[in-house]
């Protein structure tokens, strides 16, 4: 066998590139985030960055703003998951079955997902426009007073919430569709055996089963969710009221709306931490419940 | 018994149609609303039943440059894709063989940290370079949706790989790198096309990095819906026209490729 020094040293070669590419777009931009966040500095040509020591976290930790703005990051979050979860566990179960065009169901469940975030935030602006939006009209229809939705400040989240349940469910259904799909009959046959219901068989064979591929869906989900930012800002850029104003938006904002970039810094490496710590926990979650089962 | 099964075949038919209705909507009423006039959109009567008509459309390519957009989208989200593949190929096909389980967790990492930690950094360090509003910083960054995707659904396709095959071909006197590039690679086709399809979407509809590394010069289709809409006054049916422009080719690949990026969207799920 012919063996040259390229080849003796090929699974170096190979990850060169992208580990250079990830040490120079990833790493060094979050450790010149942490830095930054020491300083206090607007980008001004003039005036160099000025060191201040824990001031931002001080400045930032003491801010009404930001704890309200951690509040509602983690009101969307969790409000978002759990619907699109029961929903999406749910409409996967009401789809496992064969019926006439399944096909195309899954097709069309495809679309929210893929399609670009941004121009579905327009559409759903529209949607919830409170004169001329379908909402209003449907809600007209069913004999309810319409309502403000996005334009009202304690409207606002529910309604994005709504927008992101309709995006994402249908991630979880088709994740738990495969799920069922590998699920073996047995047990199934056991319960017929004990007479068991439609829905006991739901309740004590198919999710107890399912429990590690919705976990994982879940975790999927929560990663994202926490980083939402194209629906947000192209709907409410966190308004009204700064009601829908999420970490995200706060960094955003503090960074190239105030130019603040030590203080937006210091708010990234606290968003960064949080993020970090909730997908930890969740390993950690879903380690401890496969070793229970 | 019988009558028990066939009114639940009815519930559960219109539940689903529930369902799709409710999920396809909101294409439904963006299509609709592209073909009307501002005054149709405005009454209510006009839902269904309405002249439609082009006018949006000409609008906004006549009046917006919108074909710039398209343009500036597909170089931006074809180079990114490129480069990933360049880069991510290689990486994944060494981690899996070699079995360098740090490293793929270490691309894990890059995606679950909030891409807006990044912007900071490179919003400095591009402007420094007097690369911000060039199709480099774009492509790069958008790199960093597409390399971490890439290496994470072909490192379980090539784990898939039967070893025998590779075997063969040194046995045969192909060296390493031959193996790779000769033998790996023209049987990856469906793994590559998949996680290059589902990059290339990431990237067209990338909005967060675009708004701030994009310029007028390399203005992304994202970026141009956006700011057409914080124009003065609203105009719904070009808004809706601009929407379908956006997302038309998307839809497409999604249509076509449907197979391809279910998997696709599952490699991260199924491996766990």
């Amino acid at each position: 066998m012919r063996t040259n020094w390229f080849d003796r040293n090929q699974k170096w070669i190979y990850t060169m590139p992208a580990v250079l590419f990830v040490l120079l777009m990833m790493v060094f931009p979050i450790l010149y985030t942490f830095r930054i966040s020491f300083y206090e500095w607007s980008m001004s040509s003039t005036t160099p960055p000025k060191w201040v020591g824990f001031d931002n976290y001080i400045a930032l930790l003491s801010d009404a703003r930001f704890w309200v703005t951690v509040k509602q990051t983690f009101i969307f979050t969790f409000g978002a998951l759990i619907v699109q979860t029961v929903l999406g566990v749910a409409i996967a179960v009401l789809l496992h079955r064969e019926f006439f065009g399944k096909n195309l169901v899954k097709t069309i469940f495809l679309l929210p997902m893929v399609a670009t975030p941004v121009a579905m935030g327009l559409v759903w602006l529209l949607i919830y426009e409170p004169s001329i939006g379908a909402a209003n009209t449907l809600l007209k229809m069913i004999g309810l007073s319409p309502q403000l939705w996005i334009a009202s400040p304690s409207q606002v989240m529910p309604s994005l919430i709504l927008m992101d349940v309709w995006m994402w469910t249908p991630m979880i259904s088709l994740i738990v569709m495969a799920g069922l799909a590998t699920l073996p009959t047995e047990p199934y046959e056991a319960a017929d055996v004990d007479g068991a219901s439609t829905w006991q068989k739901f309740w004590y064979v198919t999710l107890p089963l399912l429990r590690p591929t919705i976990i994982v869906a879940v975790m999927l989900r929560l990663i994202d969710v926490l980083k939402t930012f194209d629906i947000i800002y192209a709907t409410t850029q966190g308004g009204p009221n700064m009601k829908s104003e999420t970490l995200n938006i706060y960094g955003y904002t503090l960074g190239f709306q105030y130019f603040k970039l030590g203080m937006a810094s210091t708010l990234l490496v606290i968003f960064f931490a949080i993020v970090m710590a909730l997908t930890l926990l969740m390993i950690y979650v879903r380690k401890r419940l496969e070793v229970a089962s | 018994m019988k009558r028990k099964k066939r009114i639940k075949t009815i519930i559960m038919s219109s539940l689903t149609g529930l369902v799709v209705i409710s999920f396809a909507f909101p294409f439904v009423w963006m299509l609709l609303a592209s073909f009307k006039t501002q005054a149709q959109i405005m009454s209510p009567d006009e839902f269904l039943i309405f002249k439609p008509t082009g006018q949006n459309y000409v609008n906004v390519f006549n009046e917006y440059d919108f074909m710039k957009f398209i343009i500036n989208s597909f170089i931006v989200a074809a180079g990114s894709t490129l480069g990933s593949l360049i880069l991510g190929l290689p990486a994944a096909y060494a981690i899996a063989r070699h079995r360098l389980q740090g490293l793929g967790l270490v691309i894990l990492v890059a995606r679950i940290i909030p891409g807006i930690t990044f912007l900071i950094p490179w919003f400095i360090i591009f402007s420094q370079l007097g690369l911000v509003d060039s199709y480099l910083s774009l492509i790069l960054s958008h790199m960093l949706v597409g390399l971490p995707f890439i290496i994470w659904v072909m490192i379980s396709f090539f784990e898939g790989l039967p070893t025998e095959i590779e075997e063969a071909g040194l046995i045969d006197g192909c060296t390493p790198t031959q193996v790779f590039l000769r033998i790996v690679l023209p049987i990856s086709g469906p793994g590559i096309i998949t996680s290059s399809l589902l990059s290339f979407i990431f990237s067209w509809n990338n909005f967060m990095f675009s708004i701030i590394l994009a310029g007028d010069k390399t203005k992304t289709l994202p970026v141009a819906v956006f700011n057409f809409m914080s124009y003065s006054e609203i105009n719904w049916g070009a808004l809706m026209a601009s929407a379908c422009v956006i997302t038309l080719p998307v839809l497409i690949i999604a249509l076509l490729a449907q197979r391809f990026i279910v998997s696709g969207l599952a490699a991260g799920a199924v491996k766990g």
